[in-house]
């Protein structure tokens, strides 16, 4: 059997299984379909959570991201789960004791506010469907550059399989089948980690691989990295480069808040039965994320390094020092085709030099010593380092197929979850909440389930006609969570008296800011061109890089509230009431 | 003020006090161990990893971890202690 032939095989047992958890786990009322019934186990939630939370980026970029970053990276291991711990001390809980269906629904009843609701559901919208698009581009991803079929057929299939178990199931669909994508995801990340830690290191457990010694020698092996990239003009791996401290600092806290205020994440926290369930599930959520967050930067130290030595299996400058174009291993041939890789040979000596050319001095120095003239790795697009992983490491075909599985079952989870929380922000919160409050159960449940084939169809559209700015996307969305949703809902719980002014001013201006700064050097709605000053470390004001400005934004929030709370008057006394039952665990008779 | 309310603001005051020390333990690992000092800890080693590597890619995400369950234990505990707890 040929490799695609496995591939195809292989996903289409995982969307076989998917559409066999959707028929078994079928929503009947609006309680099934907003919070699975609240009967969710406290650890099989923590799974759910996890897979809904680890996005095609988490699976396919990441590892990329912090082999081309080395030690500042880990801004993005840190702040992706640090947001856990915020979620499940400050928000989670409480959430879940106020024991309704969505996040806004939280906000309007809080600040009792149609107005504040509509905000919240718009910012919610917002953040949400910029965030499913990066998800369906992961589907396409996988299909086209693994199994090798075209974007449009691979996405078409991965719509079909989300529609059915997502309409017909909502949440309760969603948990199950998130649960089977954690469990195909999470193998497929760790067996080529596994194999590759051991041909390295010897040792089976990457965490350990990586701080452990080269086989065969006794050098350790980020020690070897280190002296690597130094020798190729690129700052050591353990050591601070590719953005400041500062920047580190902001981005970490950025994504943090951000985290904690994803209303997708959120909402799995009203699906368990109690109080007590919320936070002990947060801890399971992060477990389960942890096994690949700790892999992740084994994965791409050991991918970096891999494809360094590949090109340079010698001393630097020497002749055996470089790979010759003829002696290309095979993968690299096929990961060219993709675009995803492209090789120029520049001082046309037939051998292949990668090396920092942006790094000035060395250049020169390159230039005069060994007659380099730029770096012949031209394209080197990081989601290779996860994709091609299994074939760099000469991995059976069955590895490659389940690579392919993994990185669908991430993006689908993904967007299911995104999906669900925008479906019930337009079914609950604007439907019945603003526009038709006296809509029956059933009605809201088919506007539901119409507002998920709709939600369905638009994102299937934007995957399949991704705008421009599908990059900058992560900045938006976790900047808009940081900046409106997670301070309003953190003072809706620890400031009694935090009122309806506050909170609505707090959360204009949170967002406003966010969104003018980011627009500011990315362009106004990402169109290009439109940016109005430079978006380099030397034109952001005070240095400050927009993709951590979240956190700022946030700062803005909470300042503004508070003041505009001390000018005006305090909330009555039935909300102040509401808060304090929320924070207490046990529901008074 | 009747003595449940006293007891519930003896119990959010208690609360408060755990959330400032796990909030605390939360910032020292990733922003301070991880971030800010993690340079000059690189000198140290823990097995082949320089100590601010390590935080910062993997020692801060094992505690956020245990931070979590260490949080939920301790609140069953007050919950009971000041019997707020659910059924």
């Amino acid at each position: 059997m040929d490799q695609q032939t496995l591939s195809l095989l292989v996903v289409g047992a995982t969307f076989a299984l998917y559409i066999g958890i959707a028929i078994w786990a079928r929503a009947g009322s609006t309680s099934e379909f907003y919070v699975a019934g609240r009967g969710v186990n406290p650890i099989a939630n923590g799974m759910a959570t996890a897979a809904d939370w680890m996005s095609a980026a988490s699976f396919i970029s990441m590892a990329g991201l912090i082999a081309f970053l080395g030690f500042t990276g880990g801004a993005y291991l840190m702040g992706w789960t640090g947001g856990y711990v915020l979620m499940a001390l400050l928000l989670a809980p409480y959430l879940r004791k106020f024991g309704k269906f969505t996040v806004p629904e939280f906000i309007g009843d809080r600040y009792y506010s149609k107005a504040a609701r509509i905000i919240a559901v718009i910012s919610l919208i917002v953040m949400s469907v910029t965030y499913v698009i990066g998800q369906m581009r992961g589907v396409g991803i996988a299909f086209s550059n693994i199994l090798e079929v075209p974007l449009a057929t691979g996405l078409f299939a991965g719509m079909a399989v989300v529609f059915i178990y997502a309409v017909l199931g909502g949440m309760k669909g969603i948990t199950y089948t998130q649960i089977a994508q954690y469990v195909i995801m999470i193998f497929a990340y760790t067996v080529p980690a596994v194999f590759i830690a051991i041909t390295l290191t010897g040792n089976p457990i990457p965490q350990l691989g990586l701080g452990s010694t080269l086989e065969g020698s006794d050098t350790f092996l980020l020690d070897a990295l280190d002296q690597t990239m130094v020798d190729l003009g690129f700052h050591a791996y353990t050591e601070v480069g590719g953005m400041s401290l500062m920047n580190m600092f902001l981005l970490t806290l950025a994504l943090m808040i951000g985290t904690a205020g994803l209303p997708h994440v959120i909402i799995r926290f009203f699906t368990v039965p109690r109080v007590r369930d919320a936070r002990k599930s947060a801890g399971w959520a992060l477990v389960f994320i942890g096994i690949l967050y700790t892999t992740a930067p084994a994965v791409g130290a050991m991918a970096i390094w891999n494809l360094v030595n590949t090109v340079h299996p010698g001393e630097i400058g020497t002749e055996e020092g470089h790979l010759a174009y003829e002696d290309k291993p095979a993968w690299m041939e096929r990961w060219e085709q993709t675009g995803l890789l492209a090789f120029e040979d520049k001082n046309e000596d037939g051998v292949i030099q990668y090396y920092n050319d942006g790094n000035e001095e060395f250049a020169a120095m390159a230039e005069e010593e060994y007659g380099w003239e730029g770096s012949e790795i031209v394209t080197l697009d990081r989601d290779i380092m996860v994709l091609a992983n299994p074939e760099i490491a000469g991995l059976p075909g069955w590895v490659i197929a389940l690579v392919a599985a993994g990185g669908i079952a991430a993006a689908l989870s993904t967007a299911a979850g995104l999906l669900l929380a925008i479906s019930s922000a337009i079914s609950h919160d604007l439907l019945k909440g603003v526009f038709m409050p006296r809509i029956s159960e059933k009605r809201e449940l088919l506007a539901g389930r119409i507002a998920m084939a709709v939600a369905i169809l638009f994102a299937g559209y934007l995957g399949l006609n991704p705008p421009g700015f599908a990059a900058e996307v992560v900045a938006l969305a976790f900047g808009l969570a940081a900046a409106s949703l997670f301070p309003t809902l953190m003072m809706g719980i620890f400031m009694k008296k935090m009122n309806k002014e506050g909170a609505i001013a707090g959360m204009l201006v949170g967002l406003g800011t966010t969104l003018l700064y980011i627009f500011t050097y990315k362009g106004w709605f990402f169109f290009s061109g439109t940016a109005m000053l430079p978006d380099t470390p030397e034109g952001w004001l005070l240095g400050v890089n927009p993709t951590g400005f979240g956190a700022i934004g946030a700062v803005f929030n909470f300042v503004t509230a508070y003041i505009v709370m001390k000018l005006t008057r305090e909330p009555p006394k039935e909300i102040q009431d509401l808060v304090e039952s929320v924070r207490v665990p046990r529901t008074e008779g | 003020m009747s003595q449940e309310d006293l007891s519930r603001q003896a119990y959010w005051r208690a609360h408060l006090r755990l959330l400032g020390i796990c909030l605390a333990i939360w910032f020292l690992v990733s922003f301070v161990l991880g971030i800010l000092v993690a340079q000059p800890l690189n000198a140290f080693q823990l097995g082949g990893y320089p100590l601010g590597f390590w935080f910062a890619q993997q020692g801060s995400i094992y505690t956020f971890i245990i931070l979590i369950f260490v949080y939920a234990w301790r609140m069953n505990v007050l919950d009971r202690k000041f019997n707020v707890h659910e059924e």
